[in-house]
Parts: C-alpha cells; sequence; structure tokens
C-alpha cells in the first residue's frame, strides 16, 4: 500500500531494509552483526574443532604442548588516548586474548599498516609505547611487517598483533563451559575505556578526567588459576561490552544467566558521561576487565583471589548461570524486576579498539 | 549520582506503587507520549509492577518512527549526491527509506556522518567550503531549538555550503489526532518532559478541558514515571481532568522563553505527514522563507518517491497505542532490530525495539 495513502483511519507501515549486500560499521561493532558476519561468512569457510569453539584463543596441541595463539587487528582513533595508545593496546588486547584462555603469553607479531604523511615522531613514540607494554607483560615482539598505504587510505596507523603462549596443565577455559548453578564474577568497573576514548574523540571534558582502564590481564588470570581449576568460561569485555561478553557465554553454553543490577560496578563519571550520551554502560568496551564463570563451591575463592590482584580489587559476584532461558541473558533491575540484556544490534560507538 | 540515584530508589518506587494501587478501583488506559518514557517503562519493568487494572499504552513520541519516508528518501538522495555531507542523529542512520537507508549510503562512499548536535555540522560546514553540507534535522520541540541555532548561526555567518533538512513534528496536535480517532481508548497522557522543558505545558490546557483528558508531564526515571501514573489515576478516580506536572525538576509553566523565541524566528509551523499515519493539520514546523538558503528542501531538487509497504507492519496502530509491539505476529520472528519492518523497531525510542530488547519471549531470541 503507497505510503500517500496513509490516514489515520487507514494506517500504513514502513517498508522493509533490504537485504544487505555490503559491509557496514556495524559488522565490527562486536554484537549481532559481527556474529552474523562470523557464522556466514568466515566459520563456513575454515571449519575445524579450534576455530568452533569461538573463543578469543585457539589452543592447539603440538606433540604434546598446548599452545594458545591468536590475532587481533588494532584501528583505534585517535592513537593516543588518556589511558594508553595504539601501541600498549595492540600489545595488552593480545595478550588477554591469550589470558583468557588462561595461557601464559610468550611471545608476539607485530604489523604495521602506515598512512602515507604520518609524522615519523607519531611512529616512533607509538613503537616506544609498544616495546614498553611488550616488556611489562614478559613477552617478546619476534617478527613484524610493515606496509605503506597512500594518504587517504588508512587512518593514520592500524596495528595488527598476534600472540602464542602456552597453556599450563589443568587448566581448560572455553566460552561453552558454563552450568546451572555456577557464579558469574566481573573483574572490575565496566566501560572506562569506551568512554575515554569517545571523550576524546568528541572533546567533552568532564570535572574528573576518564582514564582508559587498559592493562595486562596475564597475572590476574594466573592467581585465580592457581587458586581453582574450576573456572570454566573467562572472557575480557571489550568491543560490545559485558552485554556481549554474557550472550556468547550463555549462547555457546546454551545456558540462561542472570545479573543483578545493583552488582555491577560503575563509576560514577562513566555513568554521567553515559547518562549524557544516551549509551548503556553494559555495551560500552573495557580494555583491562575480565568476566569469569565458576563452580559456585569455589566463587568466594576465586573471588578473594582477584581482590588481592591489583588487576581485582574491585572485583564481585554480578550474577548466576540457570536453566531457564538458554541463550538469554536476563537482569534483575534496582526496582526487583527482570529485564532482558540484550546483543548489540549494530554500532554503538565509533571505532574504540 | 545527583538527580538519577533518586529517581531510581527502590523504596520511593515501593510507596508509589502502592499508592497507585490503593487509587486504583477501575480499569484505565493511561498513554505515555514519549519514547524515552516507553524504554523506561520496559527496562525497568514498571507496567509489570503497577495494578494491572491501569494499562499503559505507547504513544508516538519516537520522533524517527514518525518521519515521513519521503523525508527518509529524501536525504538518502541528498546524501548520494556528489558534493555533499550528510550530517545527522546517529539512530536515523538505520532507518529503512524505500531501498535503502543512510548506512548503505555511507557504506557505498556517501559522506555521512554522526553528530550529538547540529552545530557539529556548522563546524563541518565551516571547515569544508567546498562541499554542501546538509543537516537532517527531524525531532519534536525539544530539537527543535538546537536545529533553529544551528540556522539561524549559519545564516548570520553567511555560510551558503550549510544547509537542514528540518522536519519537525509537535505534540499537542497528535494528542488532539488521538483523542479525536473514533477507536480511541486512552483516558489520560503522561505529556513528554523534554518537549515541555522546552514549550511549558499552557499549549496542553486546552486539550484537557475539551476532551475532559488529565495530562501529566513526566520525567524520565522510573519514580518520575510511577508519581506521573499516581497522579493521574488520581484524577480519573476523582473524576478532574487537569495538567499538573510531575517533571518540576527541568519543566517550567512557561518552558524555555529563549528557546521558544528562536524556534518562532526560524521555523513556521505547518501541516506535517507522519510516517504510518498520515497528514496530521498544523503538526509539523519548517524553515521559514527567509531562510530559503538554508533549506535543504529547497536547495536539492530531488523527487520524492513513493513505496510498497509491507503490510504485515504494524507500527502504525503501536504509534497510536491501539496495539503493543507483541501483537505483532511479525515481532522477534520476521522483525527484528537487524531485519526491521518498520521503524519503531529501529529507533532507541521505538516501542518494538524497547519490547524487543527488555521484553521479548525468550524462546525466540534472533
Amino acid at each position: 500500500m503507497p505510503d500517500d495513502r496513509s490516514t489515520i483511519e487507514n494506517p500504513t507501515c514502513p517498508a522493509p531494509l533490504p537485504a544487505g549486500d555490503r559491509i557496514l560499521l556495524g559488522h565490527g561493532s562486536g554484537g549481532r552483526l559481527s556474529a552474523a558476519l562470523l557464522r556466514e561468512v568466515f566459520l563456513p569457510a575454515f571449519q575445524n574443532p579450534a576455530l568452533a569453539k569461538l573463543n578469543d584463543q585457539a589452543v592447539v596441541d603440538v606433540e604434546g604442548v598446548r599452545l594458545a595463539f591468536t590475532t587481533d587487528s588494532f584501528v583505534v582513533n585517535p592513537l593516543f588516548f588518556p589511558g594508553g595508545d595504539i601501541g600498549s593496546l595492540a600489545v595488552y588486547g593480545t595478550v588477554n586474548d591469550l589470558a583468557m584462555g588462561g595461557a601464559q603469553p610468550l611471545f608476539l607479531s607485530a604489523g604495521f599498516i602506515i598512512e602515507e604523511g604520518l609524522p615519523l615522531e607519531t611512529l616512533r613514540r607509538v613503537v616506544g609505547s609498544l616495546r614498553a607494554a611488550a616488556e611489562a607483560v614478559g613477552v617478546e615482539v619476534v617478527t613484524g611487517d610493515t606496509k605503506v598505504v597512500e594518504k587517504g587510505k588508512g587512518d593514520g596507523l592500524f596495528i595488527n598483533t598476534s600472540g602464542i603462549g602456552r597453556v599450563p596443565a589443568g587448566v581448560n577455559l572455553s566460552a561453552d563451559q558454563a552450568r546451572p548453578g555456577d557464579c558469574v564474577l566481573l573483574s572490575g568497573s565496566l566501560g572506562d575505556h569506551g568512554i575515554a576514548i569517545l571523550s576524546q574523540r568528541e572533546g567533552l571534558e568532564f570535572e574528573t578526567p576518564i582514564t582508559s582502564d587498559l592493562a595486562p590481564l596475564h597475572s590476574l588470570v594466573a592467581a585465580m588459576v592457581e587458586a581453582t581449576h574450576s573456572i570454566r568460561c573467562l572472557r575480557d569485555p571489550t568491543r560490545g561490552g559485558l552485554s556481549s561478553t554474557l550472550n556468547e557465554f550463555a549462547a555457546q553454553s546454551r545456558a540462561g544467566i542472570v545479573v543483578e543490577e545493583s552488582a555491577i560496578p560503575i563509576r560514577e563519571e562513566v555513568k554521567g558521561a553515559c547518562e549524557l550520551l544516551g549509551l548503556d554502560p553494559l555495551y560500552v568496551a573495557n580494555e583491562g576487565k575480565l568476566v569469569a564463570v565458576v563452580a559456585s563451591l569455589e566463587a568466594e575463592r576465586v573471588l578473594g583471589a582477584m581482590r588481592s590482584h591489583p588487576q581485582g580489587t574491585n572485583a564481585r559476584l554480578i550474577g548466576k548461570v540457570v536453566d531457564a532461558h538458554p541463550g538469554v541473558v536476563t537482569m534483575r533491575t534496582c526496582l526487583g524486576t527482570s529485564r532482558i540484556v540484550d546483543m548489540l544490534a549494530g554500532d554503538q560507538l565509533p571505532r574504540i579498539c | 549520582m545527583k538527580y538519577l540515584d533518586e529517581y531510581r530508589d527502590a523504596r520511593v518506587a515501593r510507596g508509589l506503587i502502592a499508592d497507585i494501587a490503593q487509587r486504583a478501583t477501575r480499569p484505565w488506559v493511561l498513554m505515555e507520549i514519549c519514547g524515552g518514557q516507553t524504554h523506561t517503562l520496559m527496562r525497568y519493568g514498571i507496567d509489570e509492577l503497577i495494578p494491572s487494572q491501569v494499562e499503559l499504552v505507547h504513544g508516538p513520541g519516537c520522533p524517527v518512527c514518525v518521519t515521513a519516508l519521503e523525508t527518509i528518501d529524501r536525504a538518502i538522495q541528498i546524501a548520494s549526491l556528489p558534493g555533499v555531507t550528510l550530517v545527522s542523529y546517529g539512530d536515523m542512520l538505520r532507518v529503512p527509506g524505500s531501498h535503502s537507508d543512510l548506512f548503505h549510503v555511507k557504506a557505498a562512499g556517501g559522506d555521512v556522518r554522526v553528530a550529538y548536535s547540529p552545530m557539529e555540522a556548522l563546524k563541518v560546514a565551516r571547515a569544508n567550503p567546498q562541499r554542501k553540507v546538509v543537516f537532517l534535522g527531524i525531532g519534536f520541540e525539544t530539537t527543535a531549538p538546537a536545529n533553529a541555532m544551528a540556522v539561524w548561526q549559519g545564516a548570520r555567518e553567511g555560510l551558503g555550503n550549510f544547509s537542514m533538512l528540518a522536519t519537525h513534528f509537535l505534540v499537542p496536535p497528535a494528542i488532539r489526532m488521538l483523542l479525536e480517532s473514533p477507536r480511541n481508548r486512552v483516558q489520560a497522557f503522561i505529556a513528554p518532559g523534554h518537549v515541555c522543558t522546552v514549550m511549558g505545558y499552557r499549549e496542553y490546557d486546552d486539550l484537557s478541558r475539551k476532551y475532559r483528558v488529565p495530562i501529566v508531564v513526566g520525567g524520565f526515571e522510573p519514580v518520575d514515571l510511577l508519581e506521573a501514573i499516581s497522579m493521574l489515576v488520581a484524577q480519573l478516580e476523582q473524576g478532574r481532568a487537569e495538567v499538573e506536572n510531575q517533571y518540576v525538576r527541568s519543566v517550567a509553566c512557561e518552558g524555555n522563553r529563549p528557546a521558544q523565541e528562536l524556534m518562532d524566528k526560524v521555523f513556521e509551523v505547518c501541516d506535517r505527514k507522519w510516517r504510518g499515519i498520515g497528514l496530521i493539520p498544523q503538526s509539523g514546523l519548517r524553515l521559514r522563507a527567509e531562510f530559503a538558503a538554508h533549506d535543504a528542501e529547497r536547495i536539492f531538487d530531488v523527487a520524492a518517491t513513493t513505496t510498497e509497504e509491507p503490510a504485515e507492519c504494524i507500527s502504525a496502530l503501536v504509534l497510536q497505542g491501539l496495539k503493543k509491539p507483541v501483537d505483532c505476529p511479525a515481532f522477534a520472528v520476521r522483525c527484528t532490530p537487524e531485519k526491521p519492518l518498520g521503524a519503531p523497531m529501529v529507533s532507541g525510542e521505538g516501542a518494538c525495539a524497547a519490547y524487543y530488547q527488555y521484553r521479548r519471549p525468550t524462546g525466540k531470541q534472533g
């Protein structure tokens, strides 16, 4: 029915969105569109058991040694932000992907895609920061690559890092292992990284400056796996935020998850910025936090180990795995009602990692 | 956080819920106009907390939802022209036009940018004098002052490359349209707090008197909405029909006078077509003729298109409070945020998106 004939008594409705035949920014958001891309394009092309686990890293067995292997690309804009820069992010991002498999990171590669015209001084600063971050973690950058693209064909600098780590015996973490009754733990407050980037991009100023939480998590993870072997799933809620991570756990484990709104720590200034910008902190990126699913009997012990580590002082029990509503995450609101915590459909923020 | 935590306080909320339960002796149908309020109601499950005889239905106050298809199509066509930069609020980018949306224009190479304020479009225009910079200025009375300011400032600076595709909607004529409809069930309204922050609430007096309908200006936090519901139920039970203000921390009776004066300088009232609903007389704002040099509708000669609409989408009924999103057979099955059949599934303020996000049947997730 043509829209022109709409009247109050004879209403008509909007047209459907045509099937997308191009990549949209939302495909990079870490939400539903990203998941669809993975499901429809990449997974059918590269079927194998390690990939099928859909973890942040693949764990492969090489002659009896369990190696974790991962890769990540960094396209953050701006290159330098409060609390870090693309160089340290490229190290910690990949180190954290390894750590979420319980691995001790060993070696990194670094590939640089540089836009023609980038000041050499900028590149030097980034490389210096990348080196310092690698030294701080104790990983070596053992191979690399550089490419230069024409002006206008890149955005200053993109970096890809890949990493290899060793998974200790007895450690077996995977997003598909959450079981009803398990506890969900979060290592600290949400949203700092995404809001720090956004405020820098948009020139927003707050009374208390918001700094990215960018940090390596391998030693926190080491302390946690030392405390117990009952950790089932571990993931750092980067792109797509806590909601994406929880939804991934729920979907891959075919279990439901219930979280308590009042238990989720969010700093006042981040809360304020989110209110101002109309964002939900559950969807905002973090770069120094992790979410763990742990067998309930061991939850206190793991929380204790987290809280005695500098990266986990603010760790909390935020929810439970349940057998109701498999694949769906719900939240008990501060009013005691229940609502769905959905995965992000498209893009909430500009590029943040 | 001050001005937030106290309006999300569970103890205060429980007190208000008890008040409502005590007051409501008969079934009542209340409508919140604004999509932001709909989202709060769904997000906090407020409709489940109040007694079942108080029914909440959702109104047309989602600007993205009611912007006419022709406007979206025109924006898409303008954004596709060489040398044009189109600047817009974020959620307009995903709203389906007849054949595409602005995200797809951007993906195909169009210069489409997201801004938090129309003043950012002025900056883009100043920095890129060789490009024609168009701001997609949509919204209710809430966004009209900022859009008016951008046009007024652009004109003052003689920024010849800046224009606005201005499509504003006015709330009171929409309430009148709903009340005049023979199918109307709504007995009381929560008026939109942000609109009233700009316009005040005297313009609702006539509506309340003529149609004998209580109207309470409400805020956007759970305690705001529960208090507004409580005030409306009290009026209904007592047989009163008045305009009252719950959102006193933001809304003054006369509104924001300087904002109104600026709007009046730049815009004039016009008939406006609402997507899915049709033409509502005197329900919109358009740029005055003296700002023709900055009026994208006059500058760009792009023909409006007509389109076939899917029969299955019931968004027009949802926007009038005649149906709930869950009444739609396509809801969460053939209509999802990734593949929306209608704008209310797209917008951050759309009722269908609110139900999908917070309340869809958990067996149906996409």
